[in-house]
């Protein structure tokens, strides 16, 4: 069902598309960055299309895996018209800044907010560009895959003796 | 309560006063619960008429520490949240006790990452631990009669008689 959605993004952004698959009946597009906010606004302007649910943005670190490290993962969601899909964004890491899509689905203000948080990603444009989950002053992204796994914060003295 | 007990070292009255501060204090726990977690739902049902504990004196939780002195840790704290569980401790007066309620409150349990604090003694001091995840809720009055021993047990000093 989503093929339709598909089709309707490679006619009105040929240039805009990197690659195209289907696993399980879940379409997955992958955009570039360039025009990313004008093919979300399409996504949920177009009265064929209308996208009015943002379900979960979220990030992939493929660190030593692939190039570019990071990709956003977007999940949206049509109610009337029940079209599902799924768009990726590839980032590399010296340069891991987004559009903020907060403009277009006020749902996302806290996922990229979240996202940045724990994965360092930047959205251009976001109102309120803070942490969500960790504190003002806490170093680095602890979802990054770079982040040591042993590496503590702690904003509390220890007692005497012990050790995290 | 002003009384000094130590002066009296091991006279037959000394003795025996501290045994009895020591039996009224065991039976009169009012608890602080801090929850966190999941563990809050065994905590519950052990609060509840099926496990009942109030058959062992301590069934009024109290929401501000100044009022409670037995502190129940349940669940999984993470840094963000320590501070405020150190707050919370130390705004209660002594004599005072922490139950640790749960692998997550005891060790951090599986949660070995970035934001959890691996064992809330690292933190404040604890008198019991309770293992299991969550921990059943005989295990808790289990922990909570060892708790009972230690009040028995214990001398009284400057700080715990205040
Ligand atoms: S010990 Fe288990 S049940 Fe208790 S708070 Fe941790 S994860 Fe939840």
């Amino acid at each position: 069902m989503s093929q339709y959605v598909v089709q309707r993004l490679t006619e009105r952004f040929p240039d805009q598309i990197l690659e195209t698959h289907a696993f399980r009946g879940d379409d997955t597009v992958v955009l570039k960055r360039d025009k990313l906010l004008e093919v979300l606004r399409f996504l949920k302007e177009d009265a064929g299309l209308n996208f009015d649910l943002p379900v979960d943005l979220t990030v992939v670190d493929w660190w030593r895996k692939k190039e570019p490290r990071f990709e956003v993962v977007y999940h949206l969601y049509s109610l009337g018209k029940g079209h599902r899909i799924r768009l990726k964004v590839p980032v590399d890491e010296d340069d891991a800044v987004v559009p903020s899509s907060r403009a277009v689905w006020a749902g996302f203000d806290w996922y990229e907010r979240e996202a940045w948080d724990l994965y360092g990603i930047r959205f251009e444009g976001h109102p309120n560009h803070t942490r969500i989950l960790l504190w003002e002053g806490f170093e680095g992204h602890p979802l990054r895959k770079d982040y040591p796994i042993t590496k503590r914060q702690p904003l509390t003295a220890l007692l005497d003796g012990k050790q995290e | 309560m002003g009384l000094d007990t130590t002066s009296m070292g091991g006279s037959f009255v000394g003795t025996k006063l501290t045994e009895a501060i020591n039996w009224a204090r065991k039976y009169s726990l009012f608890q602080y619960p801090f929850v966190t977690a999941c563990c809050g739902m065994e905590f519950m049902a052990t609060a509840c008429s099926h496990y009942d504990i109030s058959r062992f004196g301590a069934e009024i939780p109290r929401f501000s520490p100044r009022q409670a002195d037995l502190l129940f840790v349940v669940g999984t704290v993470s840094h963000k949240l320590a501070p405020v569980l150190k707050k919370v401790y130390e705004q209660m007066c002594d004599p005072k006790w922490v139950v640790s309620f749960g692998a997550c409150a005891s060790s951090g349990g599986f949660y070995d990452n970035y934001c959890t604090v691996q064992g809330i003694d690292t933190i404040i001091p604890v008198d019991v631990y309770i293992p299991g995840c969550p921990p059943r809720p005989e295990a808790v009055l289990d922990a909570l009669m060892l708790l009972q021993e230690k009040i028995q047990n214990a001398q009284l000093d400057r700080r715990s008689v205040g």
